[in-house]
């Protein structure tokens, strides 16, 4: 009896071990309410809060300020020295849609077509991406998981970095991906001759109006039909862009291709549009903010795009559109190595070449937020937003900061990512050159 | 008449050289040694390219420029150990082995990218061979002399020799994918590795039996022929090569590790290293170097298990290591990537510096020369404001040999030597981040209208 008794305590202490050790591999998210006390709170909507405290309950936050009682039963998290702000949102990523850049089997994001808006990026967004948890430890809880490819490329999703299905993660923007053809040069491999790219960038420029043209076509028709118009589901994809209820996202980059674009756009009176990428935007930062277009800046560490530009032009852009009027928001645009961790650090050089500190905040927060059409309910520490939010122990724009705490729709995110495990298992390798 | 003119250029060939090297005094820095500490409101005296004195209140000798660097921070010249930018050509994909190529025959003093780079505050690089042979081409080290029209005044005068080797994805993909011959496998690329170093060891052998035999009494042998590939490994063999070998995994690092043993070779750099970290008591135990990415990763499978650790789990298991670019990019921002490092693994502020300035300049051998601000070294220095690893740290100035190359009050914007008549003024060109810039010149065996 006694023997079996051992064995039992035996198996459970294994089997425990065991169930731990797997924890310890990858530990859950916590959800509950939660207090953040004696914090420095950067609302970015409503100004900083010295010794403030946030409520985080049922997933939102439930109170900001200072002196709030902290309600019965709240894990009480002491933030006495660090800082908390809003979760940061990069607007342009293909996170969840790739997986190892040098492998088309890993990778989602790239469909096969010119004229493809019913593709969908939220359904090949994979849950379980490595980057994922490399991205949020970082503060970055939220990100538009974006198609790439020809002319219409399809339907890019916002996503909060937390859950396990696509639609959990779903974050409530949608937005077709409408690469505005190229007049630039796509890097030094790119040998095309000035003339092919004219040419190019012409005949693409045509289809675009054709299709766009078909699509209002097909709006009318679909009202008239009482919604019965057939199924062609490029067209259905293009409806609500046609009717101002899903914003258009065009992705222009040189000065040229920019003006082409605000032309176009005011020409097919397209209500709902946003610019993305605009490296050049600068050059024509007057016309873009005349337009009243916003735009999300694809990555601020970039090398100028014309060799006779200021080398720190395109760590300028950003501030200078700003500074003409535009609504700005960064995006780090790091697709290929996955590293949009380093959004803060392109908002940061922004601020080192002239953007005011605080816009350069908004830019990868509120105003983000507030191009998505969810600054209702993400974007800034306000009561009744969705807990999204991240604590560190200093700027969080200086890469020395350390992140402490993140939370994503009020799960509290286990700061753990394959590059933390590597490093725990590595820094005192076991065994060492030894053999034993 | 001649004798005139032969004075003439004589003395304008003079005066040239004597301007690569100029004399100024940097006052009331915060001067970061790297190597001897930090010294508050310090002065620094660079005579004729070199740094003459460190110390508070220099008196300014007569004549010589005067940088107020008052509440700005002095720091050695940044040195990326991994370059592509100054050269013409990358590649030189046509065999596994092309030892005997340099890329010192291919510098290109104009390119832009030099004044980029130099904006960053770099003042010397590492120009290297690409990454699509087993055994590529021979690098060659640069200072951002920007301004020479000349080849030779680039390179950095008595720099030691060295050489690009690469492992994995790249050396399989070019020849055992692209061209169907080993290697096609990491086991191909030890065995043509191994090869190489058997051969350039058996041409040693015949070249010193011919050299002891010739001069004996009735000796009627032929010399070996002359090899210049044989010959440029066989440097390596003797140690006056200094390796610097692109790859990635820790199998590969460690198999590479045993061939220099089994060869006696000693001196050797990983560069990328991404799993250097995994075998880091091994690389320290052997005195290999690493020489990595801040935090690239995912661009490729053999990078899929990389960790923005690396450099500090490397650091701390003592690998002298560096944080390279690889990049025309990155690498007027290094001294953000050192910075990461103390997110990724918490380094000490003179540890992440010594990322970008000391150990690239322990690996590619000029540490006597540069790298640190202590008297008698170069006169290579990166003036910021605000700390060089705050996020909000701005080059100023940068000097090369006590000369400003960069200086950010007086920069005119367009910054070309050389601008091609036949350009489109109206075109742009936009980078595509995170390429591998190691693979250039290459592109063409991997697309469909492969020629």
């Amino acid at each position: 009896m006694k023997t079996n008794q051992l064995i039992y305590g035996l198996i459970t202490a294994a089997l425990c071990a065991l169930v731990f050790h797997l924890d310890a591999q990858n530990p859950k998210g916590k959800f509950g309410t939660f207090a953040l006390t004696n914090a420095t709170v950067e609302t970015v909507t409503k100004g900083t809060i010295t010794n403030g405290t946030v409520i985080i309950s049922q997933g939102k936050i439930s109170a900001v300020g200072s002196g709030i009682p902290v309600p019965a039963g709240a894990e009480v998290i002491d933030c006495k020295g660090l800082l908390v702000y809003p979760g940061m949102i990069d607007g342009g990523t293909n996170l969840g849609l790739s997986e190892i850049g040098s492998d088309p089997r890993t990778q989602d994001f790239n469909e096969i077509g010119e004229m493809i808006p019913q593709m969908n990026a939220l359904t090949a967004v994979n849950p379980n991406a490595v980057a994922i948890p490399i991205t949020r430890v970082s503060g970055v809880t939220t990100v538009l998981a974006a198609p790439q490819g020809d002319l219409f490329a399809g339907t890019a999703a916002l996503i909060h970095l937390q859950g396990y299905t696509p639609e959990q993660m779903y974050a409530g923007f949608q937005g077709v991906v409408l690469n505005f053809p190229n007049t630039g040069r796509r890097g030094f491999f790119d040998r095309r001759t000035d003339e092919e790219i004219k040419k190019g960038a012409e005949n693409a420029q045509k289809r675009m109006s054709e299709i766009w043209d078909r699509a209002v076509q097909y709006s009318k028709i679909d009202s008239a039909t009482k919604g019965k118009a057939g199924y062609y589901p490029e067209m259905q994809a293009l409806l609500p862009v046609v009717r101002g209820e899903r914003p258009l996202l065009i992705e222009a980059n040189a000065a040229k291709d920019i003006q082409a674009a605000l032309k176009w756009v005011k020409e097919k009176k397209i209500k709902n549009v946003v610019l993305t990428g605009v490296t050049e935007g600068w050059r024509v930062a007057e016309d873009i903010a005349k337009a009243k277009i916003p735009v999300i800046v694809g990555g601020v560490l970039n090398l100028p795009s014309r060799d006779y530009d200021r080398y720190d032009q395109a760590y300028a852009n950003a501030g200078q559109l700003f500074k003409a009027g535009v609504k700005v928001a960064i995006s780090s645009g790091e697709t290929n190595n996955q590293n949009y961790r380093n959004l803060p650090y392109h908002a940061g050089f922004a601020v080192a070449y002239g953007m005011d500190k605080a816009e350069a905040l908004k830019a990868i927060t509120i105003v983000p937020a507030e191009i998505f059409g969810v600054a209702d309910k993400t974007g800034s520490i306000e009561p009744g937003k969705d807990a999204n939010l991240f604590v560190c122990d200093g700027d969080p724009f200086e890469p020395k900061t350390q992140i402490k705490q993140v939370f994503i729709n009020g799960w509290q995110i286990p700061l753990v990512s394959r590059q933390t495990q590597l490093y725990d298992e590595f820094l005192k390798r076991e065994p060492g050159v030894s053999k034993k | 008449m001649k004798k005139i003119l032969l004075i003439l250029i004589c003395f304008f060939s003079l005066s040239a050289q004597a301007q690569d090297k100029g004399s100024m005094l940097i006052k009331n820095g915060t001067v970061l040694t790297v190597t001897k500490g930090t010294l508050p409101e310090t002065d620094v005296l660079i005579k004729d390219g070199k740094i003459a004195q460190i110390a508070k209140n220099i008196p300014a000798p007569q004549g010589v420029k005067v940088i107020d660097a008052k509440g700005l921070f002095v720091m050695p010249g940044i040195i990326d150990p991994h370059s592509h930018i100054a050269l013409d050509a990358i590649n030189e994909m046509t065999s596994p082995v092309t030892a005997e190529v340099a890329e010192s025959d291919v510098v290109n003093p104009l390119q832009i990218n030099i004044y980029h780079a130099l904006a960053g505050g770099v003042t010397t690089i590492h120009a290297l061979h690409g990454s699509a042979n087993a055994i590529g081409g021979q690098c060659v080290t640069l200072k951002l002399r920007y301004g020479t029209f000349s080849l030779d005044a680039m390179r950095m005068e008595g720099a030691p020799r060295t050489i690009k080797f690469a492992l994995g994805e790249n050396p399989t993909r070019v020849h055992g994918g692209g061209s169907n011959i080993v290697p096609r496998t990491r086991m191909g690329v030890e065995f043509v590795i191994r090869k190489s170093f058997s051969d350039a060891k058996k041409y040693m052998e015949d070249w010193d039996a011919y050299n002891k035999n010739k001069s004996v009494k009735g000796f009627r042998g032929a010399p070996p022929a002359y090899n210049l590939r044989l010959e440029t490994l066989a440097e390596i063999l003797k140690g006056n090569i200094l390796i610097h070998c692109h790859s990635y995994r820790a199998d590969e690092i460690m198999m590479l590790l045993n061939v220099c043993k089994d060869f006696g070779i000693k001196k050797i750099t990983f560069q990328h290293a991404n799993e250097g970290f995994k075998v880091a008591p091994e690389l320290a135990a052997y005195g290999a170097m690493a020489s990595v990415f801040s935090d690239w990763w995912a661009y490729k499978f053999e990078v899929y298990y990389s960790s923005a650790y690396n450099a500090a789990i490397l650091t701390k298991n003592g690998v002298v290591t560096s944080v390279n670019s690889d990049d025309p990019e990155m690498m007027r921002h290094l001294y953000l990537e050192a910075g990461k490092t103390q997110k990724y693994g918490a380094l000490t502020d003179d540890e992440a510096l010594a990322l970008i300035t000391i150990n690239p300049a322990k690996q590619m051998g000029i540490d006597a020369r540069t790298g640190s601000l202590e008297v008698g070294k170069d006169g290579d220095v990166a003036i910021f404001k605000n700390h060089p690893l705050s996020i909000y740290g701005v080059p100023q100035f940068t000097i090369v040999d006590g000369i400003v190359r960069f200086d950010k009050a007086s920069d005119p914007a367009d910054m070309r030597l050389w601008a091609d008549p036949k350009q489109n003024l109206d075109e742009a060109t936009f980078y595509e981040k995170g390429t591998d810039h190691c693979m250039d010149g290459t592109e063409f065996l991997f697309t469909s209208d492969k020629k």
